[in-house]
């Protein structure tokens, strides 16, 4: 399964470097536009990586399609949002609050509306989960109105002494513009997924949410309380967007539908990783955050479109994912 | 031929007898409502055919579909286009659109179920496909890209180009006819041996293939007419408008309005989709009149926006836990249980 999934690994990059690889005029021309494109990519990348593991993981152990993913992300940007207006507490400190926050949101969600359909039909999962969302939108909408805000960090623009070098907010890397929030968003998206992937891989805790997610009848038999995974797991899907809200709120418009379009550049992602799969879904999103810039820079107004030719190829040519198991 | 056709009436006389009496009773309507309320009853008619296309798929062949804005918005285009650009009659156009969404389902249905896609699967690749037509005609000049197309007046009331100015009934007729030529065609597939071969499919694959069922075969009809039908809906509702642009014909708030009045209804029954579509719009219409003039001791719940929408996804929520089978297995449930 290796050398076949590196084959598609290197088919996806193959399509991406046709698409990229320029004739010598146009490369002239357009250099920096390019090396615009693929940072900010890779920089937004990051960041879907991030929501589309707390996804993976949801979809992975439960088997539920939680369309409610991005409606909890906007429930973070705004915590984050409040406690800066409210309090001045800086969106990566407010992290430390969102986080747990959402843990604790994701957890009441489960119990009380997931659990209820663990065994129902696709349809009604899906459905639920919309009538989450549509919950979470509307109530933003009453308490905040649909006026989009934003906030601006008063440092984005700053010159920093590093002592070995001193970087002048924003960069300019290869002639690209690198702003501050964002790259901070995807330094620490990639670190919390780091960190993701040792819960999964090295704890107790991780263990007993893999083994709940490939065999939940032998899982109970060997003790694991499997309906308490199911509700832990879906906390730490939700605490994912609690850090990806807080991350994202620098550049972001905020908005009753701001986290609307994650869900399903999430499921994207997912899907093109593997679904339960963490350096699948890591991957995934910068492939995605890729694939939605390049299309930006030849389609310009339709960056979605794209995402969703290499979605429906990856759907029907590999389901699996790039770096899924084959599940048949 | 005929006699087939003498079986089927006689198989499925009790429906058709419901048919009659629901169509009488609906025909009602206009007798006693405003004008406003009138348009509501058409549109609530134009989302229950659509239901029902997507009932076909989903309820009776159990391929849940995520998409079906697809279809809407390949029919409500077809006939915008044909009407403005080449003075097709609408009449014509509902029949080309749904020729155009069938033809579409029968591609992307082969292409999916080729490549074994089901469940979950199967839905994200429907969503997807919406999003890709919807996407491209937002880009596409021919069919007015982001501007969409404007439905010009034929004056007063037409039957040829489908426009009732003056008779707002008549428009609402000519959706309960339509919604009784889809119920129509639901009865027929259902008593029909294509129809038993379907629930064969949806109920157990592998089953209906060792008797000899060709699953990919009962799935493609299920597409083909699922889409034909829902497409007849997208057609009218660009009709209803007078406009049709890419979000209203292919966007996700589309395939799940679509999706809802079937399930809240009774997904995989006959009268699912008109039935949710009733309980719906009931519900739209008390939850807005409520927040647009609430009672005295509500009074600070007045014009607030995106009330009634919270409240419309607390109830939808509700049910789903509550009554998973919808309001018609509910019921069924309720029977059996009070008679035992």
């Amino acid at each position: 399964m290796r050398g076949q999934s590196g084959k598609a690994a290197w088919a996806v990059l193959a399509v991406v470097a046709a698409v990229a690889v320029p004739q010598t005029g146009w490369w002239d021309t357009n250099h920096t536009v390019f090396a615009q494109a693929v940072i900010s990519g890779l920089l937004i990348g990051g960041v879907y990586s991030l929501v589309a593991m707390g996804l993976s993981l949801v979809f992975g152990v439960l088997d539920i399609i939680n369309f409610a993913h991005g409606a909890l992300m906007t429930v973070a940007i705004y915590a984050s949002y409040l406690l800066f207006m409210n309090y001045g507490v800086d969106p990566y400190v407010s992290l430390l609050i969102t986080v747990p926050l959402m843990f604790i949101i994701g957890v009441g969600i489960q119990r009380v509306a997931i659990n209820p359909v663990m065994d129902a039909p696709v349809h009604n999962q899906l459905l639920l989960t919309l009538g989450i969302a549509i919950i979470i939108q509307n109530l933003a909408l009453v308490l905040f109105t649909g006026t989009p805000r934003s906030i601006e960090l008063a440092y984005a623009r700053n010159e920093f002494d590093l002592g070995v070098i001193t970087l002048d907010f924003p960069l300019r890397v290869f002639g690209a513009v690198v702003s501050l929030p964002k790259l901070i968003a995807f330094v620490v998206a990639l670190l919390l997924a780091g960190l993701l992937y040792l819960l999964i891989q090295r704890t107790q805790l991780g263990a007993a949410i893999r083994a709940s997610a490939q065999e939940p009848e032998g899982a109970e038999l060997v003790g694991i309380d499997v309906h308490r995974i199911y509700t832990i797991t879906f906390g730490i899907g939700a605490a994912c967007v609690g850090a990806a809200g807080a991350l994202v709120l620098p550049f972001l418009f905020v908005s009753p539908t701001a986290g609307d379009t994650f869900t399903i550049i999430a499921f994207v992602v997912v899907v093109l990783g593997g679904m339960g799969s963490i350096p699948g879904a890591l991957i995934g999103g910068l492939v995605i955050g890729l694939t939605q810039e390049l299309t930006q820079l030849f389609v310009p107004g339709s960056k979605f479109l794209g995402v969703f030719v290499v979605f429906l190829a990856v759907l029907f040519f590999r389901p699996e994912g790039i770096l899924g198991r084959v599940r048949r | 031929m005929i006699v087939r056709l003498r079986q089927l009436a006689a198989a499925s006389s009790r429906d058709l007898l419901v048919l009659l009496a629901v169509v009488a009773a609906l025909a009602l309507v206009p007798l006693g409502v405003s004008t406003f309320t009138l348009s509501v009853a058409t549109a609530a008619l134009i989302f229950a055919l659509a239901g029902i296309g997507w009932n076909v798929l989903s309820g009776f062949a159990g391929q849940f579909s995520f998409g079906h804005a697809a279809y809407f918005g390949l029919g409500a285009y077809t006939v915008a286009v044909t009407f403005t650009r080449y003075s097709i009659s609408p009449w014509l156009g509902l029949v080309l659109g749904g020729l155009v969404a069938a033809t579409f389902g029968l591609l992307t249905g082969w292409i999916s179920f080729r490549f074994g896609l089901k469940g979950a699967y199967f839905a994200l690749a429907t969503f997807a496909l919406a999003e890709l037509l919807r996407l491209t005609f937002n880009n596409f000049d021919f069919v007015g890209a982001s501007i969409g197309i404007t439905i010009p007046l034929a004056g007063g009331d037409s039957w040829g180009s489908l426009q009732f100015e003056d008779t707002p009934a008549l428009r609402y007729f000519v959706a309960l006819g339509l919604v009784a030529l889809g119920t129509l065609i639901v009865i027929a597939v259902t008593k029909s041996r294509l129809g038993s071969r379907m629930l064969a499919v949806r109920e157990d694959e592998d089953a209906a293939a060792s008797l000899g069922i060709n699953p990919l075969r009962a799935k493609l009809f299920a597409i083909a007419i699922s889409g034909f039908i829902t497409a007849l809906a997208g057609g009218y509702y660009a009709m209803f408008l007078m406009f049709v642009d890419s979000d209203l014909a292919f966007g996700p708030s589309i395939s799940v309005l679509i999706l809802l009045r079937p399930i809240i209804g009774g997904v995989g029954t006959i009268w699912g989709p008109v039935l949710g579509a009733g309980i719906l719009s009931v519900l739209g219409e008390v939850t807005r009149s409520l927040v647009r003039d609430p009672p005295s001791f509500l009074n600070a719940i007045e014009g607030v926006n995106g009330l009634d929408q919270v409240l419309f996804g607390l109830i939808l929520v509700v049910v789903i836990i509550r009554a998973p089978d919808g309001v018609i297995g509910w019921f069924r449930r309720f029977r059996s249980r009070s008679i035992t």
